[in-house]
């Protein structure tokens, strides 16, 4: 680790629907306190609530690990989870394989994927079934 | 009231503080400190919402507002009661014999608040109906609702209702028809808040979205509550004071506002801590198809407000009992439109949470703060006077408080000394 580089590590419960997002919150709080500006703050933590959920819907938790830096935000989400089949009809929007009983709390309307693409600058998902997803969402701070 | 640019109505006694720290865990946006035996409000971040005053024993934490003699400065003085005041005393069933009673305190006239009310929730409807606004838009009455969400939530911000309070409203109203009615120069006459809030105290000294308030004083409703109640027990209601209606009147109480609106699509939330639960879900997008959010910092409505007599539940049932004899609300549709009421300037994002003054010092802050928290007991106890273990750890890295502040650190310390000590003698 350098000094520019300041690093936050969380686990995440994969049986707890309720406290999902709590890690996302908190890296929200951190940004907040580093005077990072309310946009880039956005960028983040709804990208990463949306692969936070994915971890504890789809694959029983797992661990994020954030770096922030004063030039981009890095946030690499890794699960042991059974993985996606195929991951460009997982992007596609309104495709979705959570079960019945997440759908009927809200959950699994298939815009998991699609969301962090669409808030992250730069996203790259690797998945290998049966062995896990890692998902790395990558936010620019504009100089 | 001296102009200060951080002005709270929240403050200390210094006096009575006994350095415990109810009110330093109860704060919402950990604003208070115990220092050298005494809380410290960091003025930057308090929102005025009252949890202290309400939370401390020893009623050490106060609202500063303005006394209510002040009104004998002016010829003409006008009082303007929050409704929320109509639900304090038991012996009065009858709006008629509260006002009647306030005339005896010394007002020449009165314009209630809930018209101001009334003209608001017109304008809302009008405004909820513009295309372009973000939505759900979030209610702009509670003062410490919109200081939390600039302090907090700036990605809320332009989602506030940019429309003035139902009490500046008022303010103007009255002063313009009192000048018209008596002739005397503005400054002649007074226009007084009777405030169940200590946020409006400060929203009066430094106005939200406005380039000045419209009164002259905020008197709280605690203050006149004891001379009011013995007048209103030796009064009858012989004279139609009121202007009330039944919308007006239920913006005392939580969900109120909502209701006039006549909205499906809505959320009432009160109570500071549910305001932020809300507020983060909003934040994050978690919740959609929403039109309109109110929120108010006390629980129950501006009934639970700091500066209140009566119990906010009682309070609250009193005021609905009240309001059916009242009809709903005398404002044509149509008449007031949102352009009437829209505030000066915008609400801006005042970023306070900041570690340092750039994010590379901030950065350096916030690791201290990690290494230093790792050390912690993490118990949260706030004996050392700050809220939590982080909180803390974030004091020592900023240089505000020291390790051995903290009991069990300071402990640990002891017993080293004590051995060493002891092997010494050895």
């Amino acid at each position: 680790m350098t000094d520019e580089i300041l690093s936050l590590n969380y686990q995440v419960n994969g049986s707890d629907l309720q406290s999902a997002g709590v890690a996302s919150s908190d890296v929200k709080k951190v940004l907040r306190k580093l005077g990072v500006s309310p946009e880039i703050i956005r960028k983040v933590a709804i990208s990463m609530y949306e692969a936070e959920i994915n971890m504890v819907i789809h694959a029983n938790g797992g661990t994020i690990d954030v770096s922030i830096s004063p030039e981009q935000i890095k946030v690499v989400l890794a699960d042991n989870g059974p993985g996606i089949a195929n991951i460009d009809l997982a992007m596609k929007e309104g495709y979705s394989t959570a079960p019945q009983t997440i759908r009927e709390m809200g959950f699994g309307a298939g815009m998991g994927l699609p969301n962090i693409k669409k808030y992250a600058d730069i996203m790259n998902i690797t998945s290998e079934l049966g062995k896990g997803t890692t998902v790395e969402i990558i936010v620019n701070i504009p100089q | 009231m001296e102009k200060d640019k951080y002005f709270h109505s929240v403050s200390l006694d210094r006096d009575e503080c006994k350095g415990c720290t109810n009110c330093v865990k109860k704060c919402p946006t950990e604003a208070i400190r115990i220092r050298n035996g005494k809380a410290k409000i960091i003025k930057e971040r308090c929102i005025d919402c009252g949890e202290c005053i309400r939370t401390c024993p020893y009623h050490a934490k106060k609202a500063v507002t303005d006394n209510y003699k002040k009104i004998f400065d002016y010829t003409y003085k006008i009082a303007l009661p929050a409704p929320t005041l109509y639900g304090q005393f038991s012996t009065a069933k009858d709006i008629n014999i509260i006002l009647k009673a306030l005339k005896l305190l010394g007002f020449d006239e009165i314009y209630e608040v809930l018209t101001g009310a009334d003209m608001v929730s017109e304008a809302t409807k009008e405004y909820l109906k513009r295309a372009g606004i973000k939505k759900p838009v979030i209610n702009s009455a509670c003062p410490a609702v919109v200081r939390l969400i600039q302090i907090r939530f700036p990605n809320l911000v332009d989602h506030i209702l940019p429309l003035m309070s139902p009490v500046e409203c008022v303010a103007r109203e009255a002063r313009k028809s009192a000048v018209e009615k008596t002739g005397l120069p503005e400054d002649k006459i007074g226009v007084f808040f009777i405030s169940p809030c200590a946020a409006k105290m400060t929203s009066y000294i430094n106005p939200l979205g406005l380039e000045k308030s419209e009164l002259d004083g905020v008197i709280s409703i605690s203050d006149i509550y004891g001379e009011c109640a013995s007048f209103i027990s030796k009064l009858e209601a012989d004279e139609d004071l009121t202007k009330a209606t039944a919308s007006g009147l239920s913006w005392a109480i939580s969900g109120g506002e909502t209701k006039s609106l006549n909205i499906e699509k809505s959320i009432s939330v009160s109570g500071i801590r549910n305001v932020i639960n809300v507020l983060e879900e909003l934040d994050d997008e978690r919740i959609d198809d929403i039109d309109f959010v109110e929120c108010l910092a006390c629980t129950g409505g501006c009934v639970g407000g700091a500066l209140t007599v009566e119990n906010p539940f009682v309070a609250s049932a009193r005021i609905s009992q009240i309001a059916k004899n009242y009809d709903i609300s005398y404002i044509e549709k149509g008449s007031i439109i949102p352009e009437d009421l829209m505030l000066e300037k915008e609400i801006e994002y005042i970023p306070v949470m900041n570690l340092g003054k750039t994010m590379k010092e901030s950065m350096e802050i916030m690791a201290k703060t990690q290494q230093i928290y790792e050390t912690m007991p993490r118990l949260d106890c706030g004996s050392c006077g700050a809220p939590s273990c982080n909180a803390l750890s974030e004091d020592i890295a900023r240089g505000f408080a020291k390790e051995l502040d903290c009991v069990f650190k300071f402990k640990e310390k002891l017993n080293f000394l004590i051995n060493e000590m002891n092997q010494l003698d050895d």
